[in-house]
This record gives C-alpha cells, sequence and structure tokens, in this order.
C-alpha cells in the first residue's frame, strides 16, 4: 500500500528549480534512501513530503489524499510523518530533560492516556532502557548516539506510520552509526514504520534500504531496489558516484565540477555536461537526443532509469 | 635515509582542567618518512586531532605535552616561540577540516595564501600564488576570490594550496574530506595523492573513515582512548583488522555488494570513554565483543601481529 507519495512534485524559488518533477511512492513498511550530492533537491523534496514547504505544481499525498493546507489539518499529518534531523544536539532544545524532550510531541498533539508511560514506551523503543532512568537526563549528560535516540523517541511517542530522516547518521561517530541504522530497521521490523532516509552515503542505503531513489539537480535519474541499482547501476551517474568510493572495484570516474546551480538547468538530459558517456563518444542520434530532449520522469513505484543512451540500448536488445 | 620528518616517542597531551590532568594523548609512537603517508583514524575524543596539532604546539594554552615530538630531528616541545614560527608552514603545515571557518571570509583568497610567503620571505609572491593555484586545479585567476565565491571543493582547494605555499616536507590534513560530497571528496583525495607523489612530501592524514584512509595512505594507525590501538599497512589493516575495535571501525562502513552488511549495519553497543574516567585495564574492553577476564586488569600495550603490523591486544592472532 502506498503511504506517501510525491505526484509530479517541483519547487521552484525564484528561477532555481530545486525540485524539478518528482514521483516517489512510500509504502507501508518500507525504507527508501533518497541519494544525491548537496544543492540537488533532496532536502527540499523531504520538507515538501512533510508538508513544511508547498509544491509549486504537483501534490503530496498521504494515504491517497492531499496533504490538507490549513495549519491544524497539517499539525494532524505530522502525527503521522515525523521528521529526525541530523545533528541532535541543534535538535533538543538544552535546557529541556530527556523526558521534556520526547513529552513536548504528545502535548501539543494532546496526545490521550497515560504522559510517563507513553514518554517510557518511546524511550525503550528507541533503545534507551530502562526509561526512568533517562528521563531527569539533559542533553549535554549523554552521547551523540543517545541524543539521536532521544529524537527518534520523540518521533515514535506520537506513533507515526513514516519518518522522515534527513542524514540521520551523518554527525555520528562510526561505531555509534551502525546502531542507529540497527534501531531503524528494528522499527520498520517490529512497527512496520516507513521511512525516507536523506542521505549522501550510498552505503547507508546498502546497509539499511529496500529501495534508492539517486537525485540530481531537481529529478530522480535512477530509482530501484537497493540491490539492483547499487550493483547493476544503469545511469552513468549513478556509476560515478559508485566508482569513487574508496572501497569500489571498478576505476574510479571522477565527474568534474561541482553539482550545477538549480537555477541554470542545462537543456536536454540535465545531467549531459557532466555526463561521461555522452564525454567518451556516443551515436550522434543518442548524442543530439542527450542535448536537446528533456527526459520523461522515472516512475516513483517502479524501478526506472532517466537516460537516453541506456533507453537506446535496452530498446535495441 | 635521514632524519625522519616526523618522529614521536611515548608522547602525551594531557589537559589541565578544573577536575584535574585529563589525558588526550597517552604515549605514542609513530614515525613519518620523506614521500611516506599515514593515516590516522579513530572516533571523536580518541585524541587523534590533539596528537595531529601538538606537532605543530597548535594546542590550547591548558595543554600539556609530554616525552618527544621530533620534527625534522628537532624536539618541538623545546622550541621557542621564534623558531616554532620559523618550523609552521615551512617544515610542516596544516589542511584544517572545514576550510569555510578556517579561511578568513573578507580577505581574498590568493592574499590569504600570500601570507606565509611573506611571513618567510619566499621570493616573487603573485608569481607562487598563482602557481600554487594551478597546482591545485584552480586558474591562476581565481586568487582574487573571496571565500563565499566559491565551492566546498573549491575552499579546500585554496587550504590545500596555503599547506603548499612554504614548500613544507609534511603536510598535516585533519580530515580535509569531512564535509565535501562524495564526487567533491574524490577530486580532494586524488589531488592530495598525487601532490603527495610529485613534490615527495610525508603526509599525516586524519579521519573517522578507515576507507578513506586506506585509499590515500600507505600506512593505517587506529586510535583508540589516546593511544594507538593498531597499526600496519593499510590494505591489510582494512581487509584483516587484528584488534577487535579496527574490526568494528572497519564493519561499520559497508562494502557495497557484500551481502554479509546487506540489511544488517554493525556497531558497537556503548560509546566511547570519558577520557577524564578510562576504564581499568584495556580501555576498550567494556565495548569489547571478544573481551576476556584478564582484559578488565591488563593494560595492554602494543605488540606485534604479523608482519609489519602491531595490535594492543590480548587476543591471539592467527599466523
Amino acid at each position: 500500500m502506498t503511504l506517501l507519495r510525491a505526484d509530479d512534485v517541483t519547487v521552484h524559488f525564484g528561477a532555481a528549480r530545486a525540485v524539478d518533477g518528482v514521483e516517489l511512492d512510500i509504502r507501508a513498511g518500507e525504507i527508501i534512501a533518497l541519494v544525491g550530492e548537496s544543492g540537488c533537491g533532496k532536502t527540499t523534496l523531504a520538507r515538501t513530503l512533510l508538508g513544511l514547504q508547498t509544491p509549486t505544481s504537483g501534490q503530496v499525498l498521504y494515504e491517497g489524499e492531499p496533504l490538507p493546507s490549513g495549519i491544524r489539518g497539517l499539525r494532524e499529518y505530522r502525527r503521522h510523518a515525523q521528521l529526525v534531523l541530523q545533528d541532535p544536539t541543534g535538535a533538543l532544545n538544552p535546557r529541556h530533560s530527556v523526558y521534556e524532550a520526547v513529552a513536548e510531541g504528545l502535548r501539543i498533539h494532546r496526545v490521550p492516556g497515560d504522559e510517563r508511560e507513553l514518554v517510557a514506551s518511546a524511550l525503550s523503543r528507541a533503545g534507551l532502557r530502562p526509561p526512568d532512568r533517562f528521563f531527569g537526563r539533559m542533553p549535554h549528560e549523554l552521547s551523540g548516539g543517545q541524543r539521536q535516540r532521544v529524537v527518534i523517541a520523540g518521533a515514535l511517542a506520537l506513533d507515526p506510520s513514516v519518518l522522515i530522516a534527513d542524514e540521520p547518521v551523518a554527525s555520528l561517530d562510526a561505531s555509534v552509526r551502525g546502531e542507529i541504522l540497527a534501531l531503524l530497521l528494528r522499527l520498520r521490523d517490529e512497527l512496520g514504520l516507513a521511512a525516507l532516509v536523506v542521505t549522501h552515503d550510498l552505503g547507508l542505503a546498502w546497509n539499511i534500504a529496500d529501495r534508492v531513489a539517486v537525485m540530481y539537480l531537481g529529478r530522480i535519474v535512477e530509482s530501484g531496489p537497493v540491490e539492483q541499482v547499487l550493483t547493476a547501476p544503469r545511469h552513468p551517474y549513478t556509476q560515478a558516484l559508485l566508482s569513487v568510493l574508496p572501497e569500489s572495484e571498478t576505476p574510479a570516474t571522477v565527474l568534474a565540477g561541482e553539482t550545477p546551480d538549480p537555477s541554470r538547468v542545462p537543456a536536454g538530459c540535465r545531467f549531459h555536461p557532466r555526463c561521461p558517456l555522452l564525454a567518451a563518444g556516443l551515436p550522434v542520434e543518442v548524442a543530439t537526443r542527450c542535448r536537446t530532449v528533456d527526459l520523461p520522469i522515472v516512475d516513483g513505484a517502479a524501478a526506472g532509469v532517466a537516460c537516453h543512451a541506456v533507453s537506446v540500448a535496452s530498446s535495441a536488445k | 635515509m635521514g632524519e625522519p620528518l616526523l618522529e614521536m616517542r611515548s608522547a602525551t597531551v594531557d589537559y589541565r582542567t578544573a577536575g584535574g590532568l585529563v589525558p588526550a594523548v597517552r604515549g605514542v609512537d609513530l614515525r613519518i618518512d620523506a614521500g611516506q603517508t599515514l593515516g590516522l583514524a579513530g572516533e571523536s575524543g580518541c585524541g587523534k586531532s590533539t596528537l595531529a596539532m601538538s606537532v605543530l604546539r597548535l594546542l590550547p594554552r591548558n595543554a600539556v605535552v609530554g616525552g618527544e615530538i621530533l620534527l625534522g630531528g628537532e624536539n618541538v616541545t623545546e622550541m621557542g616561540w621564534g623558531r616554532l614560527r620559523a618550523v609552521r608552514w615551512a617544515e610542516a603545515s596544516v589542511v584544517f577540516q572545514g576550510a569555510m571557518h578556517a579561511l578568513n571570509p573578507v580577505q581574498r583568497v590568493g592574499e590569504q595564501i600570500a601570507e606565509p610567503i611573506r611571513v618567510h620571505g619566499k621570493g616573487p609572491v603573485e608569481r607562487r600564488v598563482g602557481e600554487l593555484l594551478e597546482q591545485v586545479g584552480l586558474p591562476a585567476r581565481r586568487a582574487r576570490a573571496y571565500p563565499h565565491e566559491l565551492s566546498g571543493g573549491q575552499r579546500q582547494r585554496v587550504m590545500i594550496a596555503m599547506a603548499l605555499a612554504c614548500s613544507p616536507g609534511l603536510i598535516i590534513a585533519d580530515e580535509p574530506t569531512t564535509a565535501l560530497d562524495v564526487m567533491v571528496q574524490a577530486q580532494v583525495l586524488a589531488l592530495l595523492s598525487k601532490l603527495v607523489d610529485e613534490l615527495d612530501i610525508g603526509l599525516l592524514m586524519i579521519s573517522h573513515d578507515l576507507s578513506v584512509l586506506a585509499s590515500t595512505c600507505q600506512r593505517l594507525a587506529v586510535m583508540y582512548a589516546g593511544r594507538i590501538v593498531e597499526q600496519g599497512r593499510s590494505a591489510e589493516v582494512l581487509r584483516q583488522p587484528a584488534h577487535p575495535y579496527t574490526k568494528a571501525l572497519a564493519a561499520a562502513f559497508p562494502t557495497i555488494g557484500d551481502p554479509a552488511s546487506r540489511l544488517a549495519p554493525r556497531g558497537l553497543a556503548g560509546d566511547p570513554p570519558d577520557p577524564a574516567q578510562l576504564p581499568a585495564g584495556c580501555p576498550f574492553h567494556p565495548r569489547c565483543p571478544s573481551a576476556m577476564a584478564e582484559c578488565s586488569v591488563t593494560d595492554v600495550l602494543l605488540r606485534p601481529a604479523g608482519e609489519d603490523r602491531v595490535s594492543a591486544c590480548l587476543l591471539e592472532v592467527e599466523p
């Protein structure tokens, strides 16, 4: 069942086309990794899915219904879709105890039931046990990993159906990283909690995600099951990203320059000025299409790739 | 082989605090010769940055340095301020993490690169700045740019140009690619490797990412709680770690395509210890999956663990 869906979403800030036509389905109990370099629009897309950013066109659907537009409706929606940020130190109020941090959401949403019990249950689901030992602790008394668990507990207290996590382990130590990822995986298995994890880290996708969507300059250029996309990437951008990982066995394809400016999206395929396939030489017909013809939007539910060279190669088979 | 570029003998750094001396580096021996690259890995608080900054005494005032830190045979801990200033940039220089904060935002980058050259009075400044920028893959005219006009990767290139300005023998790179995207990280690492190769300089690179270090450095040293717990040739340390902590660190960054790590993130329970309250015995024992009874009472020092490898662990290493 599709829980959350981006339906041809665009988000433009003036001339900048931060998100420029994205379809993405998140199903119940599924973990999706949205990967891309900084400036590719992945965080803007995540904010749009949370209702924190209004799309310029297209819409976001939760359980088949468009997101409400009013403040009250959005507040209700955010019980179901919770945000987990990168830096737990910034996300927690330094003067609030762990108990206060987790109870805050319960109070805002006026969740019925015994507050102490709800807080304790959320803390223990986030792996902070025994929970009452953490009630009075202040953020500065906790380690980085424990702080991120408190943030996750705050989200879990509201019993959401999907977490949207923006680089949830990027600021954590290497040995702690695995523990937090294991927690996300366990929440999916035990509670059926879906998650969209926004990251630049392909190893994270390999560790926990079912599907991966690779974003480049406002569009998803390749998506599909993790095993497929990460072990047999089809888009030259995905191939390049994987080739530069330190442990990669294929020769590194280091793309020159950085993610280009979303206010000047190239004509044709938006990746063509940096494309190693095009630079290495493609049949004239294909190369012309790369430079002039925009690609269709990749389906949000199935596996897909937005590349002229790949479409030609697969239709020739 | 002449003098090593850098040699540390039982180096220690303690921080004076209200609660007494807190040990950050607890006896480290290491050596880097010209053309050699050493990667220093570890998590925050393990002492790796303190160790690296002790080489040029770039430490806060409350730091107390002990043991010997020899830069080109000369003990850094005994240098006067004048000598220290002469040695900084000219014999060893630092590429800091987070180029955004390390550069002066209101000064053109060319001026910032020129500063160490002027301080050390080394020849025609403008031409040298241009050469340096080209060496790090930026057009010479970018000297006129302000830091905010450059991208993250370009700023890190400027930092590297500054570090090269006075042709030092040793470069210390502290998490040089941490805030960068994978593609830009690959560009910067390739540049560093090329420069080390071409200029025959020594490199001490610090990171929490074992695979990044292994791809750039010949040798790897892994630090935990202020000490090196394993050292050896990079590829071997990464592929066949001897110390359980190195194993955990290596497993934290999965190899894509490896079925063992698919849907199975691996970490370590617990957190790195507080340097002010180190556990007795091996400081890693409370988190160690292979800990034995002796580990909580024996202070384990580095011992041979195969060819060209040392490890601070009581476990017998399979030959």
